[in-house]
């Protein structure tokens, strides 16, 4: 049951390398979030502490980058044989996944900040505490950091679901065209370089 | 004849009250004794809620003051209940063996001023070691006023043990812990 996609260019570059630099470093800190959070207290727990906010504002500012690219550079449409309640569901669920991805290390800079632990980037450049130290508040934040990481980790398992979907029944290029190594299945999709033959050789 | 005497004791009131200006009553509601750890490079901030002091400082003759501090190590605000909870433990503080921290001064300098250094003995964990802290001295309000000793000073936690075992990597916590003293001592009662 092939699908039949006039338009279907790649992401661009940038776009391609800041998804998935992300979501390999979205899943690292979710698994060391939810690791260190368990530890008894030594040295080591609050080296991973550190680690984890420095990886975590370096995600917050490769998603502010990701944002700005994103304004200047809409998608490739979506395939026009996908039905319109997918398209909306696609859309919708790429907005909450933006909104949790500057929401959920915002949260954790907060907290930080009310729980009285100024987050110093990579222990040289002192964030600014934008909250005092609050004992009830910083718990508050915690539990919101918690519950956005745990719904970005819901949608996270809806958006890999769906893209396979997409690669494995629909067949088409939804995924393809985020991949960093691709070889788009529709021909027509090449159809802006001169020599298409040639130049999409796999690269794996 | 009663005249005179009036006179007499004014006189001697008057002597006895520019020379009796010795602080020695110490105000542990108004003082406070807060320390700055270094974790990963961040300052945390912390302080002891439970200490005393017993001094006598006259401004007249600084280098005869006298300091002794004692201060209940399980009263610390490490900066989180995880911190406090771990902070009183064996490998800190220990404070089933060692509820209290003292500080006996041994010599007080003047450095110009009202700045003066305050020299002692500080025991931690049965561990004394001499240190040393510049301070500030000022009187509150006019005549009668409290005095107000600030200073701080940098101490190393580990020559007194505090933090052994797996804490004794300093790359997690800094060695070095800034402590501040707040101290206000009240002048002694009049009559004395
Ligand atoms: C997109 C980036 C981030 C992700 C995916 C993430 C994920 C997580 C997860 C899953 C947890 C465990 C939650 C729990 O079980 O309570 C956690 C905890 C934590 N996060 Fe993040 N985080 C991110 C960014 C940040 C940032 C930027 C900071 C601070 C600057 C931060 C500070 C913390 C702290 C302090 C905890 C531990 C809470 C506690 O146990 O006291 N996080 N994070």
């Amino acid at each position: 049951m092939h699908m039949t996609t006039t338009t279907n260019t790649p992401y661009s570059p940038p776009a391609i390398a800041l998804h998935w630099l992300m979501a390999f470093l979205l899943i690292g800190l979710f698994s060391l979030g939810l690791y260190m959070h368990e530890l008894p207290l030594s040295p080591d727990k609050l080296k991973l502490y550190s680690w984890h906010k420095w990886a975590g504002v370096t995600a917050f500012i490769l998603v502010l980058l990701r944002l700005l690219w994103r304004l200047g550079h809409r998608p490739p449409p979506l395939p026009a044989a996908m039905p319109g309640w997918q398209k909306a569901a696609s859309h919708g669920m790429h907005h909450l996944l933006y909104v949790l991805m500057v929401a959920i290390p915002l949260s954790g800079w907060l907290m930080s900040s009310a729980k009285g632990f100024q987050t110093v980037y990579f222990g040289v450049l002192p964030l600014p505490d934008l909250l005092g130290k609050d004992k009830e508040l910083g718990e508050l934040l915690q539990t919101v950091h918690k519950i956005l990481n745990l719904s970005l980790a819901a949608l996270v398992v809806a958006h890999v679901g769906a893209a396979l979907k997409h690669h494995l029944v629909d067949r088409d290029d939804v995924l393809s065209r985020m991949l960093p190594f691709r070889k788009l299945r529709q021909k027509n999709s090449l159809a802006r370089t001169p020599t298409p033959t040639q130049s999409r050789t796999p690269s794996r | 004849m009663n005249i005179r005497r009036l006179i007499l004791s004014a006189l001697l009131v008057a002597s006895g009250a520019t020379h009796a200006l010795e602080f020695t009553q110490f105000q542990a509601d108004k003082s406070t004794l807060q320390f700055v750890s270094k974790q990963m490079g961040v300052p945390v901030d912390g302080r002891f809620k439970k200490f005393s002091a017993a001094l006598a400082f006259d401004p007249a003759k600084p280098a005869a003051a006298t300091a002794r501090l004692e201060l209940d190590l399980a009263s610390v605000d490490a900066g989180s209940a995880d911190a406090d909870g771990e902070v009183v433990g064996k490998p800190w503080f220990n404070v089933k063996l060692f509820p209290t921290a003292t500080f006996v001064s041994t010599a007080i300098r003047p450095l110009g001023g009202d700045k003066f250094e305050l020299a002692g003995k500080l025991t931690i964990k049965g561990k004394t070691q001499d240190v040393s802290a510049p301070f500030s001295f000022r009187q509150e309000g006019g005549k009668g006023g409290n005095a107000v000793f600030d200073g701080a000073f940098v101490l190393k936690r580990l020559d007194f043990g505090v933090g052994d075992g797996i804490w004794s990597d300093v790359s997690a916590v800094a060695n070095e812990v800034q402590i501040k003293f707040h101290i206000v001592v009240a002048p002694t009662a009049a009559g004395k």
